[in-house]
């Protein structure tokens, strides 16, 4: 038998000269380029009508700077879009600008990865920097440097079907609220007559799905819970406040059946629940004449009104190849003309832009009156869902802890102390 | 240049496209793994620092990795004998002259070509609390379990899912091997008064028993790598009683950000089923017939 020697040192001299150019450090940074430069943008909206915004804001930006070659967006799926940006960059892909979710903000904002904005922005003729909300702009602040631009501020919200709450003999959504009767217990009493009358579910917190604990946040937010301390260093899932909240919601699941329980789903806008808890953009989910339906803000908890938002930045990654570039287009993309027309679609940052008038125009299929009454209300006060440095791994111990917690007589304070537990190393 | 060397060289040149694949997409990453399992890489910060043997250390006193080599045996050992057994059961009914028996291996073997994630997401439908399984259970009056959602029916789930997704391809190859098991051994059996059971166990198993040691390291070393069933159906629940090795491994790097542990862990399972498929080869003796 012949020896294999020459194809086993051609194989490892080939693996060794590849790992060791992987792994030496490489040249010194190479400077920007200044002309026939290709811009990428990670977002995860594959929506024709966003992109197609998104690129005539490019090609307008594109004719007044030359230098600029190209502009693209690449969509990414939502489920792993912050595990697919951050493999990107661990292989020396980075995007030169990335849409950034709120849960992972801390992360980012953190670690250096994004690009300090205030000297281009503020910089930049006619951006009215100090037009940006300090609400919106708190999560992607550190040291006092803007690291993202909070792109979207999306409220929670209330959508009620008046045709499923009329066939189980129960009052209207708005009656409801004339009559101050819109809090949780009143939500979960009226979706548990809708559930024993007509089988349908009554309330759904969208995208919850018991894995998705996050979303909870929409409902013990009324009970004054929060997950962790206001620094983030101390777990308050055992406080008395968050036990109040998952013993409302596990008797809503178990008891009175207002909520459908794990493992069933309802979708409010196929009808087949009476309320549903979900952001404002879901509005566009809603069919032409597929049942009345009503836009109501959270219902009132124990601690009385809250609201509560989903939020999204977009940063420049300091490890993309064109940071100047990207910055400069950033202030474009985000300047107060395109904010408005963004605001189509995505809740802005602007407080010159958070009027009726503007928000009527993004959102057709809701009256002047709900969105002064619900929407901006809920931007210019909701408290963005809770995020923390390492949130994937904190959302897997919570998952799997609360996991417990969603079956028949569940031990809530017991199950709430483990949680605790898990994620205490993390904080 | 001698005849010989230029018959070595074209040699070379003919397999160096595989070769290059090989090198590339195998050896390469093997050793980048052995190499960032001594680093602590975190990706946004841009930093890459040395920590010799403190991710392998990790390997000993991470709390879940019990859970999660057990997981990964329950699954590994339910796959196997599930996948085996309906395989070889299947192959024997479908290795009969019966009218329209080739459309029955072809409903069988279907699931095989069907797209992974497709197949995973119509049984997570159908393994919902108010799906399909249990609507049919509740028709002859039994009230189904929450499938996916209680720690022993998650777990069970998810290896039918996977027994159906890939029985077709066993059940070809034990088809395949059947119907190299030469008839007149079996009819000279019967003439000596056996039975069809001793037929099969006595005369049959032992000639296919080659595809049986085949069939059985590469479901091993599959059910080692299943990774999207978890995803889509459990995300590694209840708890983390279905987080199997290559799940968590993945968690570890790409979702946690810890390629550095996650590349240790990607070692583990290579010397698992390095030490798997090693135990099965040098086992074969003492069961596989006509093996050299």
């Amino acid at each position: 038998m012949r020896s294999a020697k020459p194809l086993t040192a051609a194989a490892l001299l080939a693996a060794t000269a590849f790992v060791a150019t992987a792994c030496a450090g490489g040249p010194a940074p190479e400077a920007e380029p200044a002309e026939d430069i290709d811009l990428r943008m990670t977002v995860w909206t594959s929506n024709e009508d966003h992109l197609a915004l998104f690129d005539s804001i490019a090609e307008e930006y594109m004719a007044d700077h030359p230098e600029i070659a190209s502009i693209t967006f690449d969509p990414l799926p939502f489920d792993d879009y912050t595990s697919t940006v951050t493999t990107q960059v661990a292989g020396g892909n980075a995007p030169d600008l990335a849409w950034i979710l709120e849960n992972s903000a801390p992360d980012f904002v953190s670690s250096g990865a994004l690009l300090p904005l205030n000297e281009v922005l503020e910089g930049t003729e006619g951006y009215d920097f100090d037009d940006l909300a300090p609400s919106a702009t708190a999560l992607w602040e550190s040291d006092g440097a803007l690291l993202a631009y909070p792109f979207s501020t999306s409220p929670f919200v209330v959508f009620a079907n008046d045709d499923l709450l009329a066939a189980a003999g129960q009052p209207t959504s708005a009656q409801l609220q004339a009559d101050g009767a819109w809090t949780w217990e009143d939500v979960s009493r009226i979706g548990a007559a809708v559930n024993d009358s007509t089988g349908k579910a009554g309330f759904v917190i969208r995208d919850f799905d018991y894995l998705n604990w996050d979303y909870l946040s929409t409902v013990w937010n009324g009970w004054g819970a929060a997950p962790w301390s206001e620094d983030g260093s101390t777990c308050t899932f055992d406080d008395e406040e968050m036990v109040e909240a998952f013993e409302f919601l596990h008797d809503a699941a178990f008891t009175s059946q207002s909520m459908p329980g794990p493992g069933t789903t309802a979708d409010f806008f196929a009808g087949e629940s009476a309320f549903t808890v979900t952001q404002i953009s879901r509005a566009n989910l809603l069919a032409d004449g597929g049942f009345a339906w009503n836009l109501l803000p959270l219902p009132e908890g124990p601690v009385g009104d809250y609201s509560v938002t989903g939020q999204a930045g977009i940063g420049v990654m300091s490890q993309g190849e064109n940071t100047a570039a990207a910055a400069e287009f950033l202030a474009f993309f985000t300047n107060p003309e395109n904010a408005e027309k963004l605001a189509a679609y995505f809740p802005p940052p602007r407080t010159s832009l958070l009027n009726a008038e503007t928000l009527a125009a993004a959102n057709p299929l809701l009256t002047e009156e709900q969105i002064e009454s619900v929407v901006v209300p809920g931007i210019e006060n909701g408290e963005v869902r809770p995020s923390h440095t390492d949130s994937a791994e904190i959302g897997q111990q919570v998952r799997a802890s609360l996991d417990d917690l969603w079956v028949a007589g569940a031990d809530i304070p017991a199950v709430l102390e483990g949680t605790c537990a898990a994620i205490e190393p993390l904080l | 240049m001698t005849y010989r060397r230029r018959d070595a060289l074209s040699g070379y040149l003919f397999i160096a496209p595989q070769l290059a694949g090989i090198v590339l997409f195998v050896l390469v990453p093997l050793v980048l793994v052995v190499y960032y399992s001594f680093h602590e890489w975190n990706v946004l910060a841009g930093t890459f620092t040395f920590v010799g043997l403190d991710n392998v250390e990790k390997l000993f006193t991470d709390p879940r990795l019990g859970s999660v080599l057990t997981a990964t045996a329950v699954f590994s050992v339910g796959l196997v004998v599930f996948n085996l057994t309906l395989a070889l059961v299947l192959a024997v009914l479908l290795n009969r002259r019966w009218r329209g028996i080739t459309a029955f291996r072809t409903i069988f073997f279907s699931p095989v070509v069907v797209s992974l994630v497709a197949w995973t997401i119509v049984w997570g439908f159908l393994l919902q609390d108010n799906g399909g399984i249990n609507g049919l259970l509740a028709m002859i009056g039994i009230d189904g379990p929450n499938w996916l959602r209680e720690g022993p029916t998650a777990m069970l789930s998810v290896i039918v899912v996977q027994v159906f997704k890939n029985v077709g391809l066993n059940m070809v190859l034990f088809l395949a091997a059947l119907q190299g098991v030469p008839r007149e051994l079996q009819e000279a059996a019967r003439v000596d008064g056996a039975n069809d059971r001793q037929i099969f166990g006595r005369v049959v198993l032992p000639l296919i028993s080659p595809t049986i040691l085949l069939t059985l390291i590469i479901t091993i070393v599959g059910s080692l790598q299943v990774y999207a069933q978890i995803a889509v159906l459990t995300q590694g629940g209840p708890g983390i009683s279905t987080t199997v090795l290559v799940y968590y491994l993945v968690q570890q790097a790409f979702d946690f950000h810890h390629f550095g542990y996650g590349s240790a862990l990607a070692l583990l399972l290579f010397l698992i089923v390095l030490v798997l498929t090693i135990a099965q080869w040098q086992l074969r003796k003492r069961w596989v017939f006509y093996e050299n």
